[in-house]
């Protein structure tokens, strides 16, 4: 047991580290993904990440491989393809996703091209699968930077957010935070996709953001129970992942994201709201009683 | 005094009209139907009370009123009744101007809300999700979260859809409750009996307006064939449509 689950923490700093990277990132991101999946805007996340990688990209042009460069320049890419698919949708007849999916396209070649023009394809790994082995004291310092604002930032928009979710005429007719919501909450979605790059990678950030809340739509009926139990299911998939690529060798960020791929399918079908099996075998208890 | 005046008032989406060169005005403290054929534009006019929806011309004025003042209830298909809400959390929303983003939901307030919940008949449904009430227990939930708003300006855009006739009926009479308390109400309906029972005033649109006045003398037979030819005339593309094309 303990040379199994505490061994390689207690023996290594980086696992230690990246334990606590994890922790950061599922605190800060999934709270995010549980409203993503609520506005049925899961992928919009998917889209956001890949807007980030020319930023980051040129970013590692500029300065290398710098935390403080990559990080700025993800969250100018992010924030300028939020910004301009909403412009664009507010101004044409195109809706947000599709223009979104315009840009977002666009910005993951651009990306693509100058990571691998100028880079080596360990980079360009790098880039879209993260370092959550690597992570130094600043890396560090950033993601529960992140985790505070982005918690905090929930916190303060919480009401008019959830609002904003359920039933967005009404908080038009009653106010004029929609429009500041919307961007705010887009704003924490490119947040948290630069703070999980670097430790899982632009394309592996979303994983951590939507599996959990996915997975806690089967555990939980209010917001605040889904919140709470997509952290849990975030922190518990980062810890087993983390125990398995360090086990039996695997590339860390994709074996934590598929653990928690296996918390969303355990959820899917054993969840007590609404789980697969769980209703099949209340069906089958009802009938014989 | 009017509360709410259309002046040449032109609406609708991406440059085409939906309403067009509507002029004319809602009396302080009336009870107001709108009706008319689909696509005749009720829901647009409404939101453009609202304000979420700019004029494309014209304008219309809010005499003495804000949006302060303003309740809307918006179709019930614009809610997302999957989101985990409780009935509590929903009519509370209708507190809204007093507590804003922050404010306390203290006990005298709660009190309120469960007045609210009560005038509608849904006691003991409080913390039940949305997403698991019937079509009518939602609206009865949604006209909790109006009483709350206590606005002098209340706009229903088809209250009575996929809602069961006794909950029309106690929803109508906080309606006539409404009405007897001086405020003004504007109701896009569809159901005839209803507006001649309890609607004394009544507004049919077809994109143009077709007339405004007494119930008696706007819903009748002759007035509702022409909305129906005005509006298939504007079937094809909108903005060929209204007096230009005619």
């Amino acid at each position: 047991m303990w040379e199994l689950f505490f061994q390689p923490f207690y023996d290594y700093g980086f696992m230690r580290r990246a334990l606590l990277g994890c922790i950061a990132v599922s605190i800060g991101a999934t709270p995010v993904g549980v409203f993503l999946m609520l506005r049925r805007m899961s992928l919009t996340g998917d889209a956001m990440a890949c807007a980030i990688l020319p930023g980051a990209a040129i970013g590692y042009l500029i300065s290398g491989l710098s935390l403080g460069a990559m990080t700025i320049g993800g969250l100018i890419a992010g924030m300028a393809v939020a910004l301009l698919s909403g412009f664009v949708s507010r101004l044409t007849a195109l809706r947000e996703d599709a223009s979104l999916a315009a840009f977002y396209l666009i910005s993951l070649a651009l990306g693509v091209l100058i990571v691998s023009t100028r880079g080596s394809n360990i980079d360009l790994m790098h880039v879209l699968f993260g370092t959550v082995l690597a992570l130094d004291d600043a890396a560090l310092i950033l993601l529960c930077t992140i985790a505070s604002v982005s918690t905090l930032t929930i916190a303060v928009v919480f009401r008019p957010l959830v609002l904003e979710c359920a039933d967005p005429n009404f908080l038009r007719s009653v106010s004029g935070l929609s429009a500041v919501t919307h961007f705010t909450f887009l704003a924490l979605v490119v947040l948290n996709l630069v703070g999980g790059f670097h430790a899982l990678g632009t394309l592996m950030a979303v994983g951590i953001m939507i599996l959990p809340a996915a997975g806690a739509r089967f555990w939980a009926v209010t917001i605040g129970g889904l919140i709470l139990v997509s952290i849990v299911l975030a922190m518990l998939s980062s810890l087993i992942g983390l125990l398995l690529s360090f086990h039996l060798s695997l590339p860390s960020g994709p074996a934590i994201i598929l653990v928690a791929g296996v918390g969303y399918a355990l959820s899917l079908g054993f969840g007590s709201v609404d789980g697969i099996i769980t209703n099949a075998a209340r069906r089958a208890s009802s009938k014989t009683t | 005094m009017p509360a709410v005046d259309f002046q040449n008032l032109t609406l609708g989406y991406d440059r085409l009209p939906a309403v067009s060169r509507l002029q004319t005005e809602i009396m302080e403290g009336s009870l107001t139907a709108i009706v008319g054929p689909n696509g005749a534009g009720k829901s647009t006019l409404l939101k453009g009370v609202v304000g979420s929806l700019t004029p494309l011309e014209g304008c219309i004025l809010l005499d003495s009123f804000d949006r302060e003042n303003m309740a809307y209830l918006p179709q019930q298909s614009d809610i997302d009744r999957s989101f985990p809400l409780s009935v509590v959390d929903l009519v509370a929303m209708g507190l809204w101007r007093e507590i804003g983003p922050f404010g306390w939901l203290n006990r005298k307030r709660r009190s309120r809300v469960d007045a609210a919940i009560a005038a509608v008949g849904l006691i003991g449904f409080e913390s039940r999700t949305i997403g698991s009430l019937s079509g009518g227990q939602m609206q009865r939930a949604l006209f909790a979260r109006l009483l709350l708003q206590d606005a002098t300006l209340v706009l229903l855009d088809e209250p009575f859809v996929s809602v069961d006739a006794r909950t029309t009926a106690d929803l109508i009479s906080v309606i006539q409750n409404w009405h007897n308390e001086g405020r003004t109400v504007l109701a896009v309906l569809h159901d005839n009996e209803i507006i001649k029972a309890h609607f004394p005033n009544t507004l049919l649109l077809a994109r143009e307006l077709v007339a405004h006045g007494p119930t008696s003398q706007v819903l009748t037979t002759e007035n509702q064939f022409r909305a129906r030819q005005m509006c298939e005339a504007c079937a094809g593309p909108p903005h060929v449509c209204g007096r230009d094309a005619a």
